[in-house]
């Protein structure tokens, strides 16, 4: 590693990790409704969007009227961009006359952005008009990092509150979280990549003659737009089919660093809103320890594989730097791995490398930092959902040897709380494993591998984790595009959305209806150092017993047999 | 509210029969009959095992390759033994509980009843017969049939069968003393009862309820934990499930013994084995400590309790007021002083007198006269004054207005030294009795509550598990105060009404806090029933024993914190179970995952990290180890796991490490051993 690679680590890290206490009490204020700098601006638009809609900003909703909102607008952003997609031939907005997607592949893909997943088994600048990628594709970037957004705050609402009926407005929340949590922001980052040279026009895809006098078409098209929130939304899907590898989509090392930086600066803030929800920021020191910590060791993991030098070479006297197979050589091996180990602990589908040509052991960290469900960091709002439900089950676990019923933050876990901590633990082992399973015994869906044996393997694992766990890249080399991997994908999307937004929200609803006892010496402590390592451990020991068989399988056979 | 206290644990019956000696042979007995599906069901993790351990055995008939009939039929057979371990743990937990209930239950076979007509005559009927509302007459020398109210009657009875306490005690009708328990012996007089309960739903069935595995109601904390344990069970079948399909993508196929195996290891059969037993012998020692309890759920709150309500008299003071010092008049020795106290207390059979007493035999040595040579005057609410009449002099003792009465003086022309010592007895909250003889004031006695010797420590041990104590008293509030300093509870409730009680059980609990309180007044039942655990006490009320959700048969209310130490020691021994059996499975996929790749990846023989002989023996071993942990762990989980005086971190730090950090290694070192055992006796 040279001097700048650690620069790039100390860039990102401090990017991240500073403005996030400012930023998380910001979030809270915001969807508390409390005055911020930018209601002035704002809040005339705010309060607009509600008489528009018809909405009763003070009138709260149980968890159920939550849950039915939150459906109910998910269900018609699938319809309308599924329908967008299949029919963008006849709709403007398409220079390039590009005719509508497939019925399978419009399905993945609608089901994919409305989840959050980006999943993309199709090319953007060969096959989406500009009118699917903004009204389309960015919509849905905004209203489903809104959408965990909003699951989120009504959680907090359900720990912090003491026997409540309610746990907030949907579409209140999913107002304010657009409005003020992610359009500043994108604002921001879009001008930041403009200056950088990532185009941002509706204009024709443009044509040049190359040196050899070939002709060449260069495509074009709102990219920076997109391009900012797909990456302050941890969505992922990138303007161009190779995604952030793309000169268009990441032109220099200060765009790479920004948009690394961007994957997780929400989802860290939001780790400090929980804080302000609960009235303690303790636990929310202890959270971002954890998702710190293993984050760290998967990313030191990934840094050691990726600067092996190869074994195949080691007899010949040759000198080897670090294996540059798949990785763009703007951004070199750190920035690579780096980009890696963010985007699959965040659940953004972007990539600036290509995963299939990266180390086994590095593809494995990849793997696991989604399989154990997105928590580090993870997505916005989801990441942090999913770390709470871990803090529950860590408590629960460990609770009972207090001698007490465990209780987090002073609300009881009961067979309830239980009943759907155990529905969410279910949904991983499921979309992956059962419906990996299914791929792989299948003659033709088995067929989509490009590689035999473990790597093989490898290819199909991650495409269907990468589907449940929401993040949405790809391991490349997977012919995904088929109808079958285009249903059973969607299906994987929905079952990791819905199987943890849906029991989160029944959670947020049984927790606030409860009363809260008073915190004491005798409570569980949720803080320091002790819980924090409890935690990771909890959380490596249900991913590492639900899918070591097959990490065993792929990644670790396929790095034995390179003999590393 | 004089309570009597239950200072030495008498014998109980049957304390012989809850020998492991005596239990163990129809507890294995116990362990087949178990095998039943429909008592198998009632635990879902050992359902799973019974069931991989039939398809097991049918898979011993269709050989597989890469596994030899020999190792099948000895995974199968280890598979059965891991059902059969868990069924005998449950067997013995149940025994011990079912010992004692069934000495008791004994005595009520062939049992009569003279049940009351509606004419009022009486006829015979078996106590099995009797219902609710029944009545039924009761005279010397009879056993009770069931658990009542006195309608009519005053008698003794001999509850040494269910309390253990020899003495008898009085029950009479009306008051707090009025309630009897089935089973008990009549000594004298006769008695008129109104039956409670139906057969089936008594005191002593109730406690036979708790210990039996079969007709057990789970508590709220045991479903939580069985829901999880559903769930892992869940997500290890389907992770064994789908290494087939995937094992075939690799180019191999596993044999489905061994996938049978790595089921059965994974699932959490250690606290899925031992949940039930757990359960079990929590109740049963609670039942050892003479309480029984409505339900489970009222066990398991008492871990939970944030606040202790105890009655200051009995629990924290012994009931009685005793005599702690003596101060004279000016111009009056101490010893005339002693003498006079002692003389005007020796006919006053009140403990107040006999406490006095005491005192001065202690500190002088006088010649006392015999009981023919003075005239005893007994205490009358007219003179509210106590004392003899000796050699024509009148010794009296009593309150201080009544006191200065007999002598015939104001209270303004007491001398000002012992006015002044009176007022601050008063203010410590004790109470002055005034001491005179014919009409010459001698001094003051200083009459004050005692707190129980070793109540301040126990207080102070509850302190650290976060538990707070409040006093509760009718007593003025100056008066409570002194006593909790001297006590150390953290928090008084003085000239306690049961209306003050109840609200005050209603805000702790609005602030989120969970109640325990004792009572055995029919006053006490709204109080009782608004509690999260409220122990009734046994020769309390009816209404209070039915309000309440236990009752300590020995009536000692101290009980209450031995019920919290229960309550605890079920959940920490659940908990620390679970940890344990979670993190076993690290090491047993170490041993199970190499063996079953072997064929196909031979590299990831580097996974198998103990040495294990071969692929055959690891998975033997592992399957061996699983079954006999169970075994191993019986002990513990009858036992309990102890619950120390200490902060959450402390005990929270204490058992990780124990259960958690030794759940990782002990496997490790346990299949290795196993293995190189199998290898030596050359069984595969």
């Amino acid at each position: 590693m040279h001097s700048y690679d650690f620069a790039l680590l100390l860039a990102f890290f401090a990017i991240v990790l500073l403005p996030a206490p400012w930023l998380g009490r910001f979030y809270y204020k915001v969807m508390e409704g409390q005055r911020t700098w930018l209601s002035p601006a704002l809040g005339p638009l705010e309060r607009g969007c509600y008489r528009l809609a018809g909405v009763q900003a003070e009138q709260e909703h149980n968890w159920k009227q939550y849950a039915l909102a939150l459906l109910t607008f998910n269900l018609a952003g699938f319809v309308l961009l599924f329908a967008v997609l299949m029919l963008q031939g006849y709709l403007p907005l398409n220079p390039q006359r590009l005719p509508g997607q497939d019925w399978s592949l419009a399905l993945n893909t609608a089901v994919s952005f409305v989840t959050n997943t980006n999943w993309q088994a199709y090319s953007g600048e060969a096959s989406l008009s500009y009118l699917s990628q903004m009204l389309g594709l960015t919509v849905q970037n905004f209203v489903s990092a809104a959408t965990g957004l909003a699951v989120l705050v009504a959680l907090c609402r359900g720990i912090a509150r003491r026997s409540a009926t309610t746990v907030g407005n949907f579409w209140v929340d999913l107002t304010r979280a657009t409005l003020y949590g992610l359009l500043p922001l994108c604002l921001l980052l879009a001008l930041l990549l403009v200056w950088q040279g990532v185009p941002q026009t509706f204009a024709d895809y443009a044509h040049a003659v190359t040196l050899q006098g070939a002709d060449q078409t260069i495509p074009l098209g709102p990219a920076a737009s997109q391009i900012a929130i797909k990456q302050l939304g941890t969505n992922g899907g990138g303007f161009f089919g190779v995604n952030s590898a793309h000169p268009f989509e990441n032109p220099t090392a200060w765009s790479n660093l920004f948009e690394l930086a961007s994957i997780i600066l929400i989802p860290v803030a939001l780790v400090f809103t929980f804080g302000h929800y609960v009235k303690d920021l303790r636990q929310s020191r202890a959270i971002l320890a954890c998702m710190l910590a293993l984050f760290l060791i998967g990313g030191a993991t990934a840094l050691c594989a990726e600067y092996q030098p190869n074994p195949a070479l080691i007899s010949e006297q040759v000198q080897q730097s670090a294996p540059m197979e798949g990785k763009e050589s703007r951004f070199g091996t750190t920035g690579s791995v780096l980009w890696t180990i963010t985007t699959t602990a965040a659940s953004n589908g972007s990539v600036n490398a290509m995963h299939d040509s990266l180390n086994p052991l590095t593809g494995m960290v990849a793997m696991l930092n989604m399989m154990v469900g997105e928590v580090i960091f993870g997505g916005v709002g989801a990441g942090l959902y999913g770390m709470l439900l871990f803090v529950l089950i860590a408590v629960f676990l460990a609770g009972l040897m207090i001698g007490r019923t465990p209780e987090y933050l002073g609300k009881k876990l009961q067979a309830r709380e239980v009943q759907l901590l155990v529905a969410t633990l279910l949904v991983m082992p499921l979309g992956v494993l059962v419906l990996g399973a299914l791929a792989a015994s299948l003659p033709g869906p088995a067929g989509a591998v490009s590689n035999p044996g473990a790597h093989g393997f490898s290819q199909l694992l991650y495409a269907y984790t990468s589907g449940t766990a929401n993040n949405g890249s790809a391991f490349a080399g997977f012919g995904a595009n088929t109808v079958y991997h285009n249903v059973m994908i969607a299906l994987a999307m929905l079952i990791g959305r819905l199987g943890y937004i849906l029991p989160v929200l029944a959670l947020a609803g049984s927790l606030a209806a409860k009363n809260r006892a008073p915190q004491g010496q005798n409570s569980f402590p949720t803080h320091g150092p002790l819980f924090t390592g409890l935690l990771l451990v909890i959380i490596l020991l249900m991913g590492g017993l639900t899918f070591l068989p097959s990490l065993a399988l792929g990644p670790i056979a396929e790095q034995l047999s390179l003999g590393f | 509210m004089n309570m009597p206290i239950a200072q030495v644990q008498a014998p109980r019956p049957g304390t012989d029969q809850t020998r492991f000696a005596a239990l163990w042979r129809p507890a294995l007995i116990q362990a087949l009959v178990k095998l039943d599906p429909r008592q198998l069901k009632r635990s879902p993790v050992m359902l799973v095992v019974a069931l991989t351990a039939l398809l097991t055995t049918l898979l011993c008939f269709a050989p597989e390759s890469g596994v030899s009939t020999a190792v099948a039929i000895q995974i199968a057979l280890w598979l059965w033994f891991t059902v059969l371990f868990a069924n005998f743990a449950e067997a013995l937990a149940e025994g011990r509980g079912k010992a004692r209930a069934d000495s008791l239950k004994a005595g009520s076979q062939g049992l009569n009843a003279q049940r009351r007509r509606a004419d009022g005559s009486f006829e015979t009927v078996a106590a099995s017969a009797l219902r609710k509302d029944d009545v039924v007459k009761v005279v010397a020398g009879e056993l009770i049939p069931g658990d009542g109210e006195v309608l009519e009657g005053i008698a003794a009875v001999n509850e040494a069968a269910i309390t253990g306490e020899s003495a008898p005690v009085i029950r009479e009708s009306g008051g707090d003393r009025s309630a009897v328990t089935g089973n008990t012996r009549l000594v004298s007089d006769w008695l008129l009862i109104s039956i409670t309960s139906n057969p089936g739903e008594s005191t002593l069935d109730r406690m036979i309820a708790l210990v039996e595995g079969a007709k057990r109601q789970k508590t709220p904390n045991e479903i939580a934990l069985d829901i999880l344990l559903i769930g892992l069970t869940l997500i290890f079948l389907i992770v064994v499930v789908t290494l087939q399909p995937f094992a075939r993508f690799a180019g191999g196929s596993l044999p489905l013994i061994f996938l049978a195996a790595l089921l059965v290891t994974l699932i959490p059969t250690t606290i899925g084995g031992l949940l039930s037993a757990i359960g079990i012998a929590g109740m049963d020692r609670l039942v050892r400590l003479n309480v029984i309890a409505r339900s489970g759920r009222a066990v398991e709150a008492a871990g939970d309790v944030h606040t202790l309500m105890l009655d200051k008299t009995g629990t924290i003071t012994f009931g009685n007021r005793r005599c702690s010092a003596l101060h004279t008049a000016p111009a009056v020795t101490a010893r005339e002083l002693g003498e006079g106290a002692l003389l005007a207390s020796l006919a006053d059979d009140t403990a107040e007198g006999k406490s006095i007493v005491e005192y001065l035999r202690q500190l002088h040595d006088f010649n006392e006269p015999a009981a023919d040579q003075f005239s005893p005057v007994a205490f009358s609410a007219e003179t509210r004054l106590s004392g003899v009449d000796f050699e024509q002099r009148r010794y009296r003792k009593g309150a201080v207005d009544a006191v200065l009465g007999f002598i015939g003086i104001e209270r303004l022309q007491m001398p000002s030294a012992l006015a002044k010592e009176v007022e601050r007895i008063a203010q410590s909250g004790g109470t002055p009795l005034l001491v005179c003889v014919d009409q010459r004031l001698l001094g003051v006695i200083h009459l004050k509550d005692v707190v129980k010797p070793g109540i301040r420590e126990r207080f102070a041990e509850l302190r650290k598990l976060g538990i707070r104590t409040v006093m509760v008293t009718g007593d003025n509030p100056l008066t409570a105060a002194a006593i909790a300093a001297e006590a150390g509870v953290d928090d008084v409730l003085a000239e306690a009404t049961p209306e003050k009680k109840l609200a005050r059980i209603r805000q702790e609990q609005n602030d989120g806090r969970l109640v325990a309180m004792c009572g055995d007044g029919a006053n006490d039942a709204p109080a009782l029933a608004q509690a999260d655990v409220g122990m009734a006490m046994n020769d309390g009320t009816q209404a209070a024993r039915e309000a309440a959700n236990m009752v300590d048969l020995d009536s000692d209310p101290t009980k209450l914190l031995d019920v919290v130490q229960v309550g605890k020691e079920l959940l920490v021994t659940r908990g620390a179970l679970t940890t344990f059996s979670i993190a076993n499975d690290v090491a047993k996929y170490f041993a199970i995952l190499p063996a079953l790749f072997a064929a196909i990846y031979p590299q990831l023989g580097v996974l198998n990290l103990m040495q294990l002989a071969s692929p055959q023996s690891a998975i033997l071993s592992a399957i061996v180890f699983n079954a006999l942990i169970i075994v191993a762990l019986i002990p513990l989980a009858l036992r309990g796991v102890r619950v120390q005086a200490a902060s959450a971190a402390h005990l929270l730090r204490r058992n990780l490490l124990i259960y958690g950090v030794g759940g990782l290694i002990v496997p490790f070192a346990g299949i290795k051993l196993i293995d190189m055992l199998l290898n030596a006796l050359h069984l595969v």
